[in-house]
């Protein structure tokens, strides 16, 4: 049986780690909640940009944009891939990658080569481990995502989607479903899937907009802005899913230190009570030899 | 009396949202006053003030945006505001320097995390740098 001593440095070695692990507990559930209310404040935007868009697509049915013309043969493959910036959030970001690679090697089976717009420190690190091309990145987002720092990375995978360059756009995020359950999804930004533009058209197809300057000019504005705010929307939820994915992962971290002490309290009571028998079954044969 | 919905509304927040008599706002090719029955109007929006006469008791509600899209239709007004300076160059300033920062950490891919980390610091003080420089330039 081990020293008492060594015991006793374990069993508070291990309590300060539990401390740590419920500190970051308490912080990933109060910054999940502001994350949650970050997610939902995204949400009218995007769905009235779609409004406006679906509308469109009606009432010009010769109206067509490059953003929503599929391309029939596809040599290019981008993906958005979101993820954290720090770990210690169970397996978020392990799961996603797997996801992405899957999607990686299924899209080089279509014939088409990938490459990567890394949003988040983890999945920029993956990519460059992975030899996979990674076109932009940012990353150090912090907990208030601000669309600002996005632009500029989904813009160089725009520039090349309009040139040409790439056929595909996709987006890989983690997306929120509640505190416990969170999902890897790999879903297509580019050309704009048909099924999604279609909104509630609430007059008939009889009225049009004034359009000022000119339509397409105002369309291809919005258009962006929509892939901008999705892009935007699917880092706000990885952060809302990091946050409680954390917050889940240092519970049972902190439940599995609680364990250990218990453990650990056992064998050193255990022993302690072994040393004391032994010093009294000594005191006694002594007497009894005198 | 005919009143007509008003919704700011950007990509990260929800910034205004209620009823008003009349709505002023900054168009593109100038100013816009929208009364409730307005036909239906798609445009773009400069930075500047759009002003709110709400519908009970009429007082006025400001609110600034930095640009964006206006939709108009007989019983609402949405402003899609842009969270961000935004403009042309501005925007493919911020797309080359995303791209450079990524060719460099390419160039780079032996050094660790932390250089990736440092670019992507780079990569923000450059684009703000730009949005100040615009700024200036629109001032004078």
């Amino acid at each position: 049986m081990a020293g008492s001593k060594e015991i006793r440095t374990k069993i508070k070695s291990v309590k300060n780690t539990q401390k740590i692990t419920k500190a970051m507990e308490m912080v990933a559930a109060s910054k999940m909640r502001k994350a949650q209310d970050r997610m939902k404040a995204a949400r009218p935007y995007g769905e009235k940009i779609r409004n406006v868009a679906a509308h469109m697509a009606q009432a010009h049915p010769e109206f067509s944009h490059p953003f929503l013309e599929q391309r029939e043969n596809v040599k290019r493959v981008g993906v958005v891939v979101v993820t954290s910036d720090k770990g210690l959030c169970g397996g978020l970001n392990t799961n996603l990658l797997r996801q992405v690679t899957q999607f990686f090697k299924a899209s080089e089976a279509r014939g088409a080569k990938v490459c990567a717009t890394a949003l988040g420190n983890k999945g920029f690190g993956f990519m460059n481990r992975a030899n996979v091309p990674v076109v932009s990145h940012a990353i150090g987002l912090g907990d208030t995502p601000h669309l600002e720092r996005l632009i500029g990375p989904i813009k160089v995978l725009l520039d090349q989607f309009a040139a040409g360059e790439v056929d595909e756009v996709h987006l890989a995020y983690t997306r929120f479903i509640n505190t416990m359950k969170q999902e890897p999804v790999v879903e297509q930004l580019l050309p704009l899937p048909k099924q999604k533009l279609q909104g509630e058209s609430k007059q008939g197809a009889s009225w049009d907009y004034i359009y000022e300057p000119a339509g397409p000019e105002v369309i291809a504005q919005l258009l962006v802005r929509y892939v901008e705010a999705l892009v935007y929307q699917a880092v706000a939820e990885n952060i809302a899913s990091e946050q409680s994915a954390r917050m889940v992962a240092m519970k049972a971290a902190s439940d599995n230190a609680g364990s250990v002490i218990g453990e650990l309290q056992l064998i050193y009571n255990k022993s302690r009570q072994a040393a004391i028998t032994k010093e009294l079954s000594e005191i006694v044969g002594g007497a009894a030899a005198v | 009396m005919a009143t007509i919905h008003v919704d700011v509304v950007s990509a990260e927040e929800h910034i205004f949202s209620g009823e008003a008599q009349f709505v002023v706002l900054p168009g593109e090719e100038g100013e816009l006053g929208i009364y409730p029955r307005h036909t239906p109007l798609l445009t773009r929006i400069r930075p500047g003030t759009v002003r709110v006469k709400l519908a009970n008791g009429g007082e006025e509600e400001f609110v600034f945006v930095s640009g964006g899209i206006l939709e108009v239709q007989p019983d609402m007004v949405t402003v899609l505001a842009d969270t961000a300076i935004r403009g042309h160059d501005l925007d493919e300033a911020k797309a080359t320097e995303a791209k450079r920062a990524a060719e460099e950490a390419l160039q780079n891919r032996t050094g660790d995390v932390d250089y990736a980390r440092a670019s992507g610091e780079l990569a923000v003080a450059m684009a703000q740098l730009a949005a100040i420089g615009k700024l200036r330039k629109n001032r004078a």
